[in-house]
């Protein structure tokens, strides 16, 4: 039959269009997945060695003190972050998505520090909290405040991280908020109008509910982004001051590839993977539960 | 009555014409406020960056520079090989660049067009694999590239050398088919109508025509989509290529500034001047093609 002909042609070309995404897809994902597992039951040290070894990498994790401040670190980090990324993303979506004149220059101002590099703006931060002739500092020593080592003390040095992610991050997700706020659909506001709400409550009642997927997806995003925290704290502290600033992809990044201990580093992520999976459902049952329509 | 009428609606109109200036006038320094916060920080390196050494370290500071001076972008382009790091950052970006819109477009268009046997398992797949963290796939992919047969002084069944390690395609490689192409470009294939795909079978049109003649040329603002996101990802990744490139000659912009921030961290004019350099291509690009930005993430989050 010609069809059938024609079917079975088509198929082999589909075949022969995926082939190149669909090997390097393979190799560089279905294998590394497979492996991940197994590496980190072996002490494999890309050199010589790599016997099997059982769990002596996961014991050997639980008496790593400084696996579980940089654990301690990135959890501590999530949790401010995360909320503080949903509620201020959504704010300033919520005053650009205003129909007043200017609205497209701000939003261009407020996506700028998404494009550059964390690197970049790691380094520019660097300058900006210099304790002595930094920005920051010199502006707070306007009002009379005297502004301490940022980055050099226990106690603000994650919390600047922390702040600097939020500007670097805060564009993006606006954008993502904006979308989905012009996804709402307007007869819902006139019918909460009618009703007689005002503008708080039409935000509580309509534009909140409406945007749940979207703040799933930046919540989501953001957990997944902030666990895994590394070029911030690599620029800006190298971990320090004493790991107060130490991440955990950071930690792996030492054992793996400075150290070649690639079989206790496979362990380290392993389980960093499941506390993501972790933060994933907790905020998915989160978002379910809080989502009435 | 009606006079009395009167003078209450000559006080009322007023003041609510104040109340809403008042508002606007809130709403707007709002705005302004958080428009200083986000770009004084670009403003304040970029100032720092073109003005002399001993303004930089003076209390108290002064925001206009008093004098303009190329100085710092001389010195930071002749202390470190940015020119160098430059050219590999752009050869890297680039390559990701092309291999993702052919490698994408292919796929995407072979997932919404044509049918075949596992076309859903392997989509599924696909979206699957984007969920996984990417710190759990770097040592096996580091693995997997070390063993790249007959590369790096390999033998034929992967061992004996370094494989693809110090190498641009070791870098290139991982990020070449992106699971977020192959779904952006199936996405906008869809969304094209089939008529086009039958009448030229019947024209007796060969499939991979159809694809490169006929729908490609169509698909222009997704793969420009595509190709601005991909460069900005290769541009600015930072730990993949620093666990790849150990040469320093093929470092990388962001592993060039971040080397250039350890060694001489209180040499702020110079670093600055490498900051913006870095910064640049970048935001100039943003500028021209806005548009495809904004759009590219109001897709990644539409696509859930």
């Amino acid at each position: 039959m010609a069809a059938g002909r024609v079917g079975k042609h088509e198929s082999r070309m589909a075949y022969l269009f995926i082939s190149p995404a669909m090997f390097l897809f393979f190799v560089f994902m279905v294998v590394p997945v497979g492996m991940a597992l197994f590496i980190s039951f072996t002490n494999y040290d890309v050199l010589s060695r790599s016997d099997w070894i059982g769990l002596a990498n996961y014991e050997r994790l639980i008496g790593d003190y400084i696996f579980w401040v940089s654990f301690k670190n990135v959890l501590i980090f999530t949790v401010i972050y995360v909320p503080a990324i949903v509620i201020l993303s959504c704010l300033i979506a919520l005053l650009v998505n205003q129909k007043k004149p200017g609205m497209k220059f701000f939003r261009t101002m407020y996506y700028m520090p998404t494009v550059t590099s964390a690197v970049a703006a790691s380094t520019v931060w660097l300058w900006l909290l210099n304790p002595e002739y930094g920005l920051v500092n010199e502006l707070l020593s306007y009002i009379g405040i005297v502004g301490p080592a940022w980055l050099a003390q226990t106690n603000t040095a994650l919390l600047s991280i922390v702040v600097i992610t939020l500007w670097m991050t805060v564009g993006s997700n606006m954008i993502i908020y904006l979308a989905g706020l012009q996804g709402v659909p307007d007869h819902l506001y006139e019918s909460a109008k009618i009703d007689g709400a005002n503008k708080v409550q039409r935000f509580y009642y309509v534009t909140w509910p409406m945007l749940k997927p979207v703040t799933f997806f930046v919540s989501t995003m953001s957990i997944i982004m902030a666990l895994q925290l590394f070029d911030q704290a690599y620029v800006l502290t190298q971990g320090g001051p004493a790991n107060s600033t130490k991440t955990v992809v950071y930690h792996i990044y030492n054992m793996g590839f400075n150290q070649l201990q690639m079989g206790y580093a496979s362990a380290q992520a392993f389980i960093l993977a499941i506390v993501l999976v972790v933060f994933t459902f907790v905020n998915l049952k989160m978002n379910r539960d809080g989502a009435n329509i | 009555m009606k006079q009395l009428n009167v003078v209450v609606n000559a006080t009322h109109i007023p003041r609510l014409a104040r109340k809403k200036v008042v508002t606007n006038l809130l709403f707007y320094s709002v705005c302004v406020l958080i428009a200083i916060m986000m770009t004084l920080p670009f403003i304040w390196s970029f100032l720092t960056s073109i003005r002399p050494d001993r303004e930089i370290f003076q209390i108290p500071m002064q925001w206009i520079p008093s004098q303009l001076t190329i100085e710092h972008y001389r010195e930071a382009f002749t202390l470190v090989p940015f020119g160098r790091f430059f050219y590999n950052s752009f050869v890297i970006a680039l390559a990701g660049v092309c291999l993702n819109l052919l490698f994408g477009s292919l796929g995407g268009y072979a997932f919404a067009k044509l049918r075949f046997r596992g076309r859903t398992f392997l989509f599924r797949m696909l979206l699957m694999a984007m969920m996984i963290p990417p710190v759990v796939v770097f040592i096996p992919q580091y693995i997997v590239l070390v063993h790249v047969p007959l590369f790096g002084g390999n033998s034929i069944l992967g061992t004996g050398g370094y494989g693809l390690l110090n190498s641009f395609w070791g870098v290139i490689l991982p990020g070449a088919s992106g699971t977020f192409a192959i779904f952006l470009m199936r996405q906008f294939f869809m969304s094209l109508p089939n008529d086009l795909m039958e009448a030229a079978r019947i024209e007796g049109c060969g499939e991979f025509r159809i694809y490169w003649q006929l729908y490609l040329p169509l698909t222009k603002p997704a793969l420009a989509t595509l190709a601005i996101f991909t460069f900005q990802a290769g541009w600015n990744n930072f730990l993949w290529p620093l666990i790849i490139l150990n040469d320093p000659n093929k470092a990388t912009v962001q592993m060039g500034l971040q080397a250039f921030s350890y060694n001489r961290n209180t040499d702020f004019g110079p670093l600055m001047a490498a900051s913006c350099a870095v910064m640049i291509p970048i935001v100039l690009i943003f500028i021209y093609l806005q548009k495809y930005f904004m759009q590219g993430i109001a897709f990644s989050g539409i696509k859930e």
